[in-house]
């Protein structure tokens, strides 16, 4: 697992991901309280906070973090994400070999989370991180889900003369919290 | 060629930005292509794709009647038609029925390839191309240039100029700033259509899934905000299996952008719901437009293992001066040639196919395995056989195809080219033939051809035989290479027998589609060189070469002469290009160096035929290393010469750019002698840099080796 992790976060930084990682979900829990507080989440236009539904959220508690951070969401609707500073949502495994993480996305909360708003933290256990693709699509598998995200890096182009530029029509900033005392069930 | 096309090449030269962003893009893409296999088996995995696609191509009807079956059991509307106008028609019906006035698109050649945009315009729909690359090209109102970068030929000053007057004026040419304000145009679009159209990069039977590649995320967006999803997939992207996905995704790319995976991978396996808890309409359209009549065609069906990484157009070095515009409105570079002669018709590649200079740089990197310039070949053949020859190449022809004419007609050459000859070089032609001298001196043909002179040299006997198949070039301007050779072979104790009989190769008739003259030449040539008992036939030419290992094999084929094919067969197990028999000598002990040479610093240039038909490189550099030379390698040592047999005097405008480049990188390495296995590249190369009055001399292996044995 952890020569996993290593894999993972030299490729997911080598895409402009932003990685880090802690012993417990208590840990977890104040660093992401503190990015939201620093990227200027509050309830004023333009600077709310969308989080969708998984098992960490369920453990962290909607209400006492909806009172500690105003403008924080979980009504995550289309409206709000695109006015959106900061989104948040939890994968369901991610890829050494290629530093990208999985989710089964079907519910459009996971979508609507992860594209529209300028910053996507992606929450993940540190016991998900499997070698490949092919590992990944036998746990989450295109005949029983409807749809299947790959995210590596925050979203990109390099259209206009090869010059690669960050934050194009999805998120600029893909910060990755991976968590090792969390042994994650499927959301 | 229509005058049209040559002034699009033409304009195309012309245009510095865009031999500026091919150029710098082709020299990183190497690189950075590299680095993004290092771990990865790309045999292996090139191996599975060609297994996952071939299958596929096999089996289209069954493929796409079981992606039907799944996606509607899974809740899509499967269309399954030939006709581009069908998918349009079934399009724009179900916006009206569903009161559609916007649509976003993510990124579609299907899409390209049937001109949507036009038909949703004209029936006054909104459509907003959402890809960055392709929403610059729709407002410029151009047609991508590229498969994977659509707007590469434009620099950020055009895009600049672009959104200033299509979009909103205050626009400046600062990229970041530039892509900002994308970003802040399209997200309401995003926002307020009623339709998302996308192409899928794989297409799984099995499951009934899309597979969707972008970067920029905008397809993500597309599918997700939306009501109502169109999907417009070409049957080739259909696979069997779940598990065929990561083969591809693997390649495509690392093939494409030198990256590990694109940022976003969506899979789509079934309507989701909507923002408003709606289930989302999702329509799957399965275009054939000829797909199906390819993968029936024994040649081209090979074509249909593309996974349009680009990777053809990125590593030819004709697509890197001209870019995509010459080549047509939706598919361009090599596999571009191939596709529109089969999606549009034949005749529509009758100009562009001439592009292909035939180097084979594409062949080693293709993820699919596809022999891109033989395909280009066969379309060549068949346009010929369709319109015939032209009556020049006819003439041509003619000559070539009867021996003893064509044979008199070169001695005659040295006498009438005295008025214009230097040297051994000719300089300058007049009228009509000055552009083959324009940018290159032309070698003089030889006062006595090498069948001639051979017969002079005194042979060890009763030894070893070879039989020496000169080929034009050597026979008739260079004899001195042949008699290098035959001086090297006689150290060894072997007898070089030259078979009089032997006459053009065919390679060029070959590669001017005059298939029947090429099998003409190869009959000839196995008879003449099948008489004598020999243990091997030699050539210090790699096209002539491949002509006798490969060429005459298929060119038998492909005229239907398979009874021909067995003698074309032994021929091919005798021969063997120069540098790996005489390497082979060297190893056995039959050859050796004279001791404590330093003859100082050369630079190899590799043929294209030599390297990458008969995968000869190591050879000639360790027999030049061992007679004592050091080599520094000059930048792309293997990139074509331009010179390419009849392309340089076809289009001159390519060739002289292309050994402009090759010029440059020779001088770069500061040696003083250019060595290469091809009389063909010598003659482009020597006369490249006696034109330029650059001293640096360019030899063929033979010549600089022959005084080398003891």
């Amino acid at each position: 697992m952890s020569s996993h992790f290593e894999a993972f976060k030299t490729r997911a930084e080598a895409v402009s991901a932003e990685v880090h990682r802690f012993a417990g979900k208590e840990e977890a829990l104040a660093f992401v309280l503190a990015f939201l507080k620093e990227a200027g989440v509050s309830d004023a236009p333009q600077c709310g906070a969308v989080w969708s539904a998984g098992s960490f959220l369920d453990w962290a508690g909607t209400d006492k973090l909806r009172a500690e951070v105003p403008g924080l969401s979980f009504e995550v609707s289309r409206e709000g994400s695109a006015a959106a500073r900061v989104g948040l949502s939890q994968m369901d495994w991610a890829i050494a070999g290629t530093g990208t993480l999985v989710q089964d996305a079907t519910a459009v909360e996971t979508r609507l989370v992860s594209t529209l708003p300028l910053i996507h933290v992606a929450i993940i256990g540190g016991d998900r991180i499997l070698e490949d693709m092919g590992s990944v699509l036998e746990r989450l598998r295109p005949d029983q889900l409807n749809y299947i995200s790959f995210i590596s890096g925050p979203s990109r182009t390099a259209d206009i003369e090869r010059v690669l530029t960050i934050g194009v029509h999805g998120p600029g900033r893909l910060v990755v919290v991976v968590i090792d005392g969390f042994e994650q069930v499927a959301s | 060629m229509t005058t049209q096309f040559r002034e699009s090449i033409e304009t195309a030269l012309h245009n510095p930005n865009l031999a500026g962003a091919l150029g710098r893009f082709s020299e990183a893409y190497r690189t950075s292509r590299a680095k993004a296999y290092e771990g990865i088996d790309f045999e292996a995995v090139r191996d599975q794709i060609v297994d996952i696609k071939s299958s596929a191509s096999s089996n289209f009807e069954a493929l796409a009647e079981q992606f039907k079956a799944s996606a509607e059991a899974r809740g899509a509307k499967v269309f399954r038609t030939a006709d581009p106008a069908q998918v349009k028609q079934y399009i724009l019906a179900l916006a009206k029925e569903k009161g559609v006035q916007r649509v976003v698109k993510s990124k579609s050649m299907a899409s390209e390839e049937i001109h949507l945009n036009k038909a949703f315009e004209q029936a006054g729909i909104v459509v907003d191309e959402t890809d960055l690359g392709e929403w610059i090209i729709q407002l410029a109102h151009q047609t991508p240039s590229h498969m994977v970068m659509p707007a590469i030929h434009m620099t950020k000053e055009e895009v600049t100029e672009v959104f200033n007057e299509e979009v909103e004026a205050g626009q400046t040419p600062d990229i970041p700033k530039l892509v900002k304000f994308a970003r802040a145009k399209l997200r309401p679009k995003f926002l307020q259509a009623d339709m998302g159209i996308t192409g899928a990069n794989i297409a799984v039977a099995e499951t009934g899934s899309l597979v969707i590649v972008t970067n920029e995320g905008n397809a993500r967006l597309v599918t997700t905000l939306p009501k109502i999803h169109v999907a417009i997939v070409g049957i080739e992207k259909l696979v069997s299996l779940v598990k065929d996905i990561q083969p591809i995704l693997t390649a495509l790319p690392r093939s494409a952008t030198g990256q590990l995976l694109t940022s976003y991978v969506s899979i789509i396996s079934g309507p989701v719901p909507n923002t408003d808890g709606t289930p989302k309409e999702l329509h799957i359209i399965l275009m054939d437009n000829h797909r199906s009549d390819m993968a029936k065609d024994p040649m081209f069906k090979e074509a249909l293992q593309c996974i349009r990484c680009a990777t053809c157009l990125n590593v030819c070095p004709v697509f890197r001066l001209v870019g995509g515009h010459v080549f047509g409105k939706t598919y361009t570079g090599g596999i571009g040639t191939i596709l529109t002669a089969w999606f549009d018709e034949l005749k529509k590649s009758e100009d562009i196919q001439g592009l292909c200079i035939q180097c084979g740089s594409c062949v080693p990197l293709c993820p699919g395995k596809i022999d891109i310039p033989r395909l280009i070949l066969e379309l060549r053949r068949r346009l010929v056989v369709e319109k015939g020859q032209s009556l020049a190449m006819k003439a041509i022809f003619g000559v070539v195809n009867n021996r003893r004419l064509f044979h008199s007609m070169l001695r005659m050459a040295s006498v009438t080219q005295r008025p214009f000859k230097q040297g051994r070089f000719i300089r300058h032609l007049p009228l009509f033939l000055s552009d083959m001298t324009d940018f290159r001196s032309l070698p003089a043909v030889a006062e006595v051809p090498l069948r001639d002179t051979i017969r002079k040299i005194r042979q060890p006997e009763g030894g070893e035989k070879i039989a020496f198949f000169a080929g034009c070039l050597i026979d008739f301007c260079y004899p001195e290479m042949g008699e290098s050779l035959v001086k090297i072979l006689n150290k060894a104790g072997i007898e070089v027998l030259f078979p009089e009989g032997q006459t053009c190769c065919g390679a060029p008739a070959r590669y001017n589609g005059a298939y029947e003259v090429a099998a003409q030449n190869a009959r000839d040539n196995i008879k003449a060189l099948l008489e004598t008992d020999v243990s091997f036939v030699v050539s210090a030419c790699p096209t002539c070469t491949v002509a006798l290992k490969h060429d005459f094999i298929d060119t038998f084929r492909s005229v239907g002469e398979t009874d021909a094919m067995e003698a074309a067969g032994k021929l091919a197990a005798k021969t063997i290009d120069f540098s790996t028999l005489v390497k082979k000598l060297v190893d056995e002990g039959r050859l050796t160096f004279k001791e404590g040479e330093d003859l100082g610093k050369i630079t190899y240039h590799d043929s294209c035929h030599l390297k990458r038909t008969l995968k000869a490189s190591e050879e000639p550099r360790e027999l030049l290393k061992e007679a004592g030379h050091e080599i520094t390698e000059m930048y792309e040592c293997d990139t074509c010469c331009g010179m390419a047999g009849s392309y340089s005097l076809k289009l001159p405008e390519l060739s002289a750019p292309i050994l402009e480049r090759k010029l440059k990188h020779i001088k770069d390495t500061g040696a003083a002698r250019v060595v290469m296995d091809c009389p063909g590249c010598v003659m482009q190369i020597r006369g490249g840099l006696d034109k330029e009055g650059t001293p640096v001399r360019a030899e063929h292996t033979a010549e600089r080796l022959a005084e080398r044995f003891k």
